[in-house]
C-alpha cells in the first residue's frame, strides 16, 4: 500500500503532516498519520451519524404531524448527544445462555464495516482518505461485512426473535447484494473504472452519469435505491426489527452502547448507500451545472453533503411512508423482478455504450 | 432425492415462541402461543387470563346503577356503547320508555365512539403493517372527538354518561356545533386515509388474499361485526334488531364477500361513512324532551331474565342479567364480541407467515380487556 496516495485535505493539514513528518522517520509518520486521520473519521462520523439519528426524528416528526425532538438544545440540537452520553453511562446487561464471545464481537463486525467503508469517499476533490484503483470494489466488500455481525447477533444471543431476525437479515442482504452489485455495475460499465475520483472526474465535462447513460442510468439508479434501501434494513424492508413481528429482531437483547452501535450503524450505512449513489449518479462533489466551478472558496464538500441529504431525505420518505413488506413479497421483488431488470439493464446499457448513445 | 432421503439429512424441528403478554402486535396483554417451522405457522393457542379482571361477578355484587361504570372497563374504545347496552337492558326490565331525545343523543354518542374506535383501529392497522404515519394521523382527528366527549361528560375514554332511565345530564350547549364541525372536518381526511393506506401496492399486497374467513366459519365460530361482515354474514345489530334511534336513520350495512384481510379494512373504513351519515342525519334534529326518566333511587329488577345486544365497534356485544328480584342482580353475563372473534383465530391462520398473522390480527381490531373482561 503506497501511503503517498492518501490525499491530506486542506492546508491546515498540510502544515500539521509536514511537521510530523520533520519530527519522526518516514514510515513512523505515515502511521501516525494514518491513525490520525482514523480517530478524526470516526469521531466525524459518529457525530455525523448522531445527526442523521436526529434528522430522522425530526422529518419522522414532520411527516407525523409532530414537532419532534426540542428541549434538549436550541430546536433539540444536542438530544442525539445525550441520548448517545445515556447509552453509554448505561450498564450492558446480557441474559446468561449467550455465546459470550460472538455476543460482545457482533457490534463490532456492524459498526467498523459501516465505519470502514467511509474511507473511500471523495467528499471533494482534496478530501478523501483512501483513494485507490478498486474503490467501488472496495465499497460492495466492506459494506457485506455488516451481515455476519447481524448474524452473529442473532445466533449468539440465544433468543428465537433475535435469530429469526437474523436469518431474515441474512437472506435479505444476500439477496439485494446482487442487486446493488449489478446496478454498480452497470454505472461502471459506463464509465469504466473502479476508481472513485475518477468516475466523479469522468462526470465534470460529460454530465452526471445519470444523464449521460439516460434510460439504463435511470433504471439502475431506481434499483440501486431500491436494493440500497434493502440494504441497510430499513423500512418498507425492515423485516430484520419489524417490531409488531419480532419485538426489536436480531439486537433484542443487547443494551446500552453495543446497543447503540447497530443503532448508528444504520445510520451510517444509510449514509453510505446515499453517497455511493451520489457518486455513481449524481456526479458526487461537482456542482449542478458547474454553478460554483470557478469559485475557489467555495467548499466543494457543500455540495456533497447536499446530494447526499437529498438522498437520504428519500429514504426516510420511504420509511414514514410504506407499510413493511412480507418475507416471501421481498424475496419475489428481488429474484422475479429486480435481478431479471437488473441483467437486461445490463445489456441495455452496453448496447448503449456500444452505439455510442452515451451524451 | 426423494423427500424421505431429504427429510433423513435435514433435520427439522418445530419450535414454539410466544407472541405476548408483552408484544407490540397483541395491542395488550394478549398471549399467543405459536407453533413455528421456520416462518411458518402451524398452531395458534391463545392464552387468555392477563387482564381478568372478573367484572361479571363484580356486578353480582354491585347495584345496576354501578354495573355502569364497570363496562366501561371492558371494551374501552366502545365505552359508551357498552354502557348503553346496560342501560338498556336496565330499561328493558324496569319497563321504561326513555324519551326520544335521550334516544338520538345516545346514537350520535355511539356513532363518534364507533368513528374514534375505527380511528384508532386504522392507525394501529397501519403501525402493525410497518406504516407508523397512520397512528399519528387517526389520532388527529379522533383527539376531537375525544374533546366533544370531555367538553359534554367530562371524561375522554371511560365516559359513564348513560345512566338506567336516560343521560346523566343534558348535552352541552356547544356539543352539536362542535359535532358538525367535526363531520365536516372528518369528510375530508377519510380520502386522505385512502390515499396513505389503502391504495398503497404494499399494504393491497399485505391484506388481499391474507387470513381468509369464510361465512360459513364466521357463522360457526360466532363471529360477528365488522370481521363477520367482511366474509359476507348480515350480522349488524343495528340493523336487525335496531334499539335507540337506528330505526329513524337510513344507513347501508356494508358487506364484502372476499372474507380476506382486505375486506375487513374495506368494511370498516365504509363504517366510517356510515357512521358519519348517520351523524348528519340526526344532529340537526335532537327532540326536545327530559333526559331522564324518574327512576326509584334503588333499581330492583323483576325475577326474570334480561337480555339485550347491540353493535359495538367490534360487534356483537350482548348483556344477559338473571334478576331475583333485589338490588343487585343474581347472574350477568357478557356476550364480548372479541372472544368469539378470536376463537377463529387459529383456524385461518395455519400455515402462514408470521407477517400474514399480524395482518390477520390487525384487521380484527382486539380489545384484550374486552376478551377476558
Amino acid at each position: 500500500m503506497n501511503f503517498t496516495q492518501m490525499i491530506i485535505p486542506l492546508n491546515i493539514t498540510k502544515t500539521i503532516s509536514d511537521w510530523i513528518y520533520s519530527i519522526m522517520p518516514e514510515t513512523a509518520a505515515s502511521y501516525t498519520i494514518m491513525v490520525i486521520i482514523a480517530v478524526a473519521y470516526l469521531a466525524l462520523f459518529a457525530v455525523a451519524g448522531l445527526y442523521l439519528v436526529l434528522l430522522e426524528r425530526k422529518v419522522a416528526a414532520w411527516f407525523q404531524l409532530r414537532i419532534g425532538p426540542n428541549r434538549v438544545g436550541p430546536w433539540g440540537l444536542l438530544q442525539t448527544m445525550a441520548d448517545a452520553l445515556k447509552l453509554v453511562s448505561k450498564e450492558l446487561t446480557s441474559t446468561i445462555k449467550i455465546d459470550k464471545f460472538l455476543y460482545n464481537l457482533a457490534p463490532y463486525f456492524v459498526i467498523v464495516s459501516a465505519l470502514m467503508a467511509m474511507a473511500v469517499f471523495p467528499f471533494s476533490e482534496q478530501f478523501q482518505a483512501f483513494d485507490i484503483n478498486i474503490g467501488v470494489f472496495f465499497l460492495i466488500a466492506i459494506s457485506s461485512i455488516g451481515v455476519i455481525g447481524i448474524l452473529l447477533a442473532g445466533w449468539s444471543s440465544n433468543n428465537k426473535y433475535a435469530l429469526i431476525g437474523a436469518m431474515r437479515s441474512g437472506l435479505q442482504t444476500i439477496s439485494y447484494e446482487l442487486s446493488v452489485g449489478l446496478s454498480i455495475l452497470t454505472m461502471v460499465l459506463l464509465t469504466g473504472t473502479l476508481q472513485l475520483s475518477e468516475i466523479i472526474e469522468a462526470q465534470r465535462t460529460g454530465g452526471w452519469l445519470i444523464l449521460q447513460g439516460h434510460v439504463p442510468s435511470i433504471i439502475a439508479f431506481m434499483i440501486f435505491m431500491v436494493a440500497g434501501t434493502a440494504e441497510t434494513n430499513r423500512a418498507p424492508f425492515d423485516l430484520v426489527e419489524a417490531e409488531s413481528e419480532l419485538g426489536a429482531g436480531f439486537h433484542t437483547e443487547y443494551s446500552g452502547m453495543k446497543f447503540a452501535y447497530f443503532f448508528l450503524a444504520e445510520f451510517i450505512n444509510m449514509f453510505i448507500i446515499s453517497s455511493i449513489a451520489v457518486v455513481l449518479f449524481f456526479g458526487g462533489w461537482l456542482s449542478p451545472f458547474g454553478i460554483t466551478e470557478n469559485i475557489a472558496w467555495f467548499p466543494q464538500v457543500f455540495w456533497f453533503i447536499i446530494k447526499v441529504l437529498g438522498l437520504i431525505f428519500l429514504m426516510m420518505w420511504f420509511r414514514w411512508t410504506f407499510p413493511r413488506l412480507r418475507v416471501d413479497q421481498l424475496l419475489t421483488l428481488e429474484w422475479k423482478y429486480l435481478l431479471p431488470l437488473n441483467l437486461m439493464n445490463i445489456v441495455l446499457m452496453a448496447i448503449v455504450i456500444w452505439l455510442n448513445w452515451t451524451i | 432425492m426423494t423427500d424421505q432421503q431429504t427429510q433423513n439429512k435435514i433435520k427439522t424441528e418445530e419450535y414454539f415462541i410466544n407472541m405476548g403478554p408483552q408484544h407490540p402486535a397483541a395491542h395488550g396483554v394478549l398471549r399467543l402461543i405459536l407453533t413455528i417451522d421456520g416462518e411458518i405457522i402451524k398452531n395458534v393457542e391463545p392464552d387468555l387470563g392477563y387482564i381478568h379482571r372478573s367484572i361479571e361477578k363484580m356486578c353480582e355484587r354491585d347495584s345496576y346503577q354501578q354495573i355502569v361504570h364497570l363496562t366501561d372497563r371492558m371494551d374501552y374504545l366502545s365505552s359508551h356503547i357498552n354502557n348503553e347496552a346496560v342501560c338498556l337492558t336496565v330499561e328493558k326490565g324496569l319497563e321504561i320508555e326513555v324519551s326520544d331525545r335521550v334516544k338520538v343523543i345516545r346514537t350520535i354518542i355511539d356513532e363518534l365512539t364507533r368513528i374514534a374506535s375505527h380511528c384508532l383501529w386504522w392507525g394501529v392497522m397501519g403501525m402493525d403493517l410497518g406504516a407508523l404515519t397512520t397512528y399519528f394521523y387517526a389520532f388527529r382527528d379522533r383527539e376531537m372527538i375525544n374533546d366533544i366527549f370531555e367538553e359534554t361528560c367530562g371524561a375522554r375514554l371511560t365516559m359513564n354518561y348513560n345512566v338506567p332511565g336516560g343521560l346523566m345530564f343534558d348535552i352541552h350547549p356547544n356539543f352539536v356545533k362542535r359535532t358538525k364541525d367535526f363531520i365536516t372536518h372528518f369528510k375530508t381526511k377519510i380520502p386522505e386515509y385512502d390515499r396513505l393506506l389503502t391504495g398503497n401496492v404494499i399494504f393491497q399486497k399485505r391484506t388481499k388474499g391474507v387470513g381468509i374467513l369464510t361465512r360459513e366459519d364466521a357463522i360457526s365460530f360466532g363471529v360477528s361485526g365488522p370481521t363477520a361482515r367482511g366474509s359476507g354474514f348480515s350480522s349488524d345489530v343495528r340493523k336487525h334488531h335496531p334499539y335507540s334511534a337506528y330505526d329513524l336513520v337510513n344507513f347501508k350495512e356494508i358487506l364484502f364477500t372476499e372474507g380476506d384481510t382486505f375486506a375487513r379494512y374495506q368494511v370498516r373504513m365504509m363504517e366510517l361513512w356510515e357512521s358519519v351519515s348517520i351523524i348528519e342525519q340526526l344532529i340537526d334534529n335532537i327532540p326536545e324532551g327530559e333526559t331522564k326518566a324518574a327512576t326509584k333511587a334503588v333499581i330492583k329488577l323483576p325475577k326474570g331474565e334480561f337480555y339485550q345486544r347491540v353493535e359495538t365497534a367490534r360487534g356483537e356485544l350482548g348483556v344477559y342479567i338473571n334478576s331475583t328480584g333485589n338490588k343487585n342482580p343474581y347472574r350477568v353475563k357478557f356476550r364480548s364480541p372479541g372472544f368469539s372473534n378470536l376463537s377463529v383465530l387459529n383456524h385461518i391462520s395455519k400455515d402462514v407467515l408470521i407477517g400474514d398473522l399480524v395482518a390477520t390480527m390487525a384487521s380484527f381490531d382486539f380489545v384484550i380487556p374486552d376478551i377476558d373482561r
